[in-house]
């Protein structure tokens, strides 16, 4: 039963950190909060279905396609749609909802709604404790971890990096020493999308692909990102395996746990708030918050 | 006989001065206009239903921009007004047997409750935070309503009610005439001092506190009146709809709410009830394409932000009138001087 609850749980919050991370970068680098996040998601999931199912190609190919098109996907939709309206935030709020939801109408219309799988990239499972843990989750959890090293990695150890977080903390100064501000925000988005495509392609053998998939995650990505503090990576990454746990424990544990789970991890949330406005990690900038 | 001939006079040269002078408010003496004698030209079922649903949500929408419009509050989950509104007036005309003219009041009120609850922890938080915890508070509700179906009913919620009224007809006066009321005081409200309050809180808060006042009651204020009249509108739904289903707090009715408004434009309190007026019937009438409906739905919306991101509505009505560059009063468009202080209009 523990071990039931922390593997579910530390599987659940390496993909809320995936997304989450990407949320929070964005949102850092450009002051874009992207409620379509885990539409790119769900779109990754599809496209992988799609390649492995109708055309026949193997699994890792399909991923890494399913990969660079979303992220493309990705790019697109921010030229046309985010970029010209970026200095309205209410706009931009709902910009991005009208993306998510005419991707949703898309898949819908492609797809239609009904529950599709993809079989796991391994089979078998291995016996922990007496606990059934299936290879693929250990994959799902061993990858979402390698990238979550290599997002730290370029952005503490590269020159993109440094660009990316100096103009988190601040956009003036840094478009004043010479960082394209507007070039580094695109390839932030492109690091964001890619990052929702990647959890997209990690989880989909655990997960039913259907067009409303989105919703859960957005909601549980965002409870994780306010309550790491906006922006804060490292605040992102421990409020993903809180919630992370929160919710498998709440699964677990309480009857009628499954229609809780969300509420649950929304008033960690909320209690989190209560004492630390700028939630765990996050840094209060007098003026944005 | 003479007072009121004198009377009739007056309120002719007033209508005369003030309303034929400015289109926009002639489009508002025709919207009432229409609205209020439609019923002599068509009864048709129908129509009548979707023009019921078109107010109903118009006073959600007008309530949203009264709150997150004038204050500034980003205010994402406010389908927990309406579905607080909906359910507690359910309840209490399906257990406690409250007709439905008492019901919508007191779940009204419960909304005002709800409304200073979330409030308390949001004074605290701003512009993105507050969005996005604000979300979380339908959300909650919904888990809560779905894990006590003994009462709630659960994902079937609660139905049976009692009708608004005999006959589509009078329902039909009963939202019209509510939603035209009480969007007239929405507006009287935010033409007000408190409403200049509200709008300066928008701008800036902190040069509002240094002028004395105290934002945070403003702020309440604000959530309370707001939850008020989203309240009315969810215990005028479910009363109409005679259920109270989960899908009134769900996250798309938040979003939804919020997509009108800013269609329409906020700050304005007409664009958002104009907004609904167009989007809700547009939506029935591409029924006959039902898996294009929400895709051309969010398409439209695309465009209106890329083109007009202040909104459509207040884009129409600087497209046909000016403001005099002296004394800030509006002029039809085609006037080449003001029509009270005769400047120059450029």
């Amino acid at each position: 039963m523990i071990a039931d609850i922390v593997i579910s749980g530390l599987i659940n919050g390496s993909v809320y950190a995936l997304l989450a991370i990407g949320f929070s970068l964005i949102f850092g680098a450009a002051r874009i909060v992207n409620l379509a996040h885990t539409a790119f998601y769900m779109v990754a999931s599809y496209c992988i279905y799609f390649a492995t199912h109708k055309m026949g190609v193997h699994p890792v190919l399909a991923m890494l396609v399913a990969i660079v098109l979303v992220t493309l996907i990705g790019l697109v939709c921010y030229q046309l749609f985010i970029n010209p309206i970026r200095e309205h935030e209410a706009a931009v709020l709902i910009a991005t909802i009208a993306v998510a939801m005419a991707m949703q109408e898309i898949m819908l219309l492609i797809f239609t709604g009904d529950y599709l799988s993809v079989p796991a990239l391994v089979m078998g499972y291995l016996r922990i404790i007496g606990v059934k843990i299936a290879y693929q989750q250990l994959l799902t959890f061993g990858v979402a971890l390698l990238i979550l090293a290599g997002v730290w990695a370029v952005l503490m150890k590269t020159r993109l990096g440094l660009a990316v977080r100096s103009t988190a903390q601040d956009r003036e100064v840094a478009n004043l020493m010479g960082m394209n501000e507007s070039r580094v925000a695109m390839i932030t988005m492109a690091i964001s999308v890619g990052l929702a495509a990647f959890a997209g392609a990690v989880v989909v053998p655990l997960k039913v692909v259907d067009p409303h998939m989105w919703m859960h995650p957005l909601i549980m990505m965002m409870a994780v990102v306010v309550l790491g503090g906006l922006g804060s990576l490292k605040g992102s990454f421990v409020g993903s395996y809180i919630l992370g746990l929160a919710e498998s424990l709440v699964v677990f544990l309480i009857p009628m746990g499954a229609f809780l789970k969300g509420s649950v991890a929304l008033s960690i949330m909320i209690a989190v708030l209560l004492i630390r406005p700028e939630g765990l990690f996050g840094i209060a900038f007098e003026e944005e918050r | 006989m003479g007072m009121l001939s004198f009377y009739l006079r007056k309120l002719i040269i007033i209508f005369k001065g003030e309303v034929l002078v400015l289109p926009s408010r002639v489009v508002v003496f025709l919207f009432f206009l229409v609205l209020l004698f439609l019923p002599v030209v068509t009864q048709d079922p129908y129509l009548l239903r979707i023009l019921i649903l078109t107010s109903i949500f118009a006073i959600l929408a007008a309530s949203w921009d009264l709150l997150s419009g004038f204050t500034g509050q980003m205010n994402f989950g406010h389908a927990l007004f309406f579905g607080v509104g909906a359910y507690s007036s359910a309840l209490l005309n399906l257990h406690v047997h409250i007709p439905p003219w008492g019901s919508i009041p007191i779940g009204a009120l419960a909304a005002v409750l709800a409304g200073l609850i979330i409030g308390i922890p949001c004074l605290r938080l701003k512009g993105t935070y507050l969005a996005l915890t604000t979300l979380a508070f339908p959300i909650i509700l919904m888990g809560v309503v779905f894990a006590i179906p003994d009462i709630t009913g659960g994902e079937l919620g609660v139905s049976g009610l009692d009708r608004l009224s005999r006959s589509r007809l009078t329902d039909y006066y009963v939202s019209v005439v509510l939603m035209l009321g009480l969007c007239t005081v929405m507006w009287k409200i935010t033409d007000s001092n408190t409403g200049i309050i509200f709008h300066a809180i928008r701008e800036d808060e902190v040069a509002v506190r240094t002028a004395g006042i105290n934002t945070t009651r403003y702020k309440l204020l604000a959530f309370s009146l707001s939850g008020f009249f989203a309240g009315i509108s969810g215990g005028l739904y479910a009363h109409f709809m005679r259920i109270a289903g989960p899908s009134t707090l769900e996250v798309s009715m938040s979003f939804t709410v919020v997509i009108w408004a800013v269609f329409g434009g906020i700050v304005t309190i007409y664009g958002p009830i104009g907004a609904v007026f167009i989007l809700f019937p547009l939506l029935e009438f591409f029924r006959f394409w039902p898996e294009f409906r929400m895709l051309m739905f969010a398409v439209v919306i695309l465009l209106i932000l890329l083109y007009m991101p202040d909104g459509l509505l207040p884009w129409v009505r600087d497209k046909i009138e000016k403001e005099c560059p002296r004394c800030k009063i509006r002029n039809v468009a085609t006037r080449k001087t003001c029509r009270v202080c005769t400047a120059e209009l450029d």
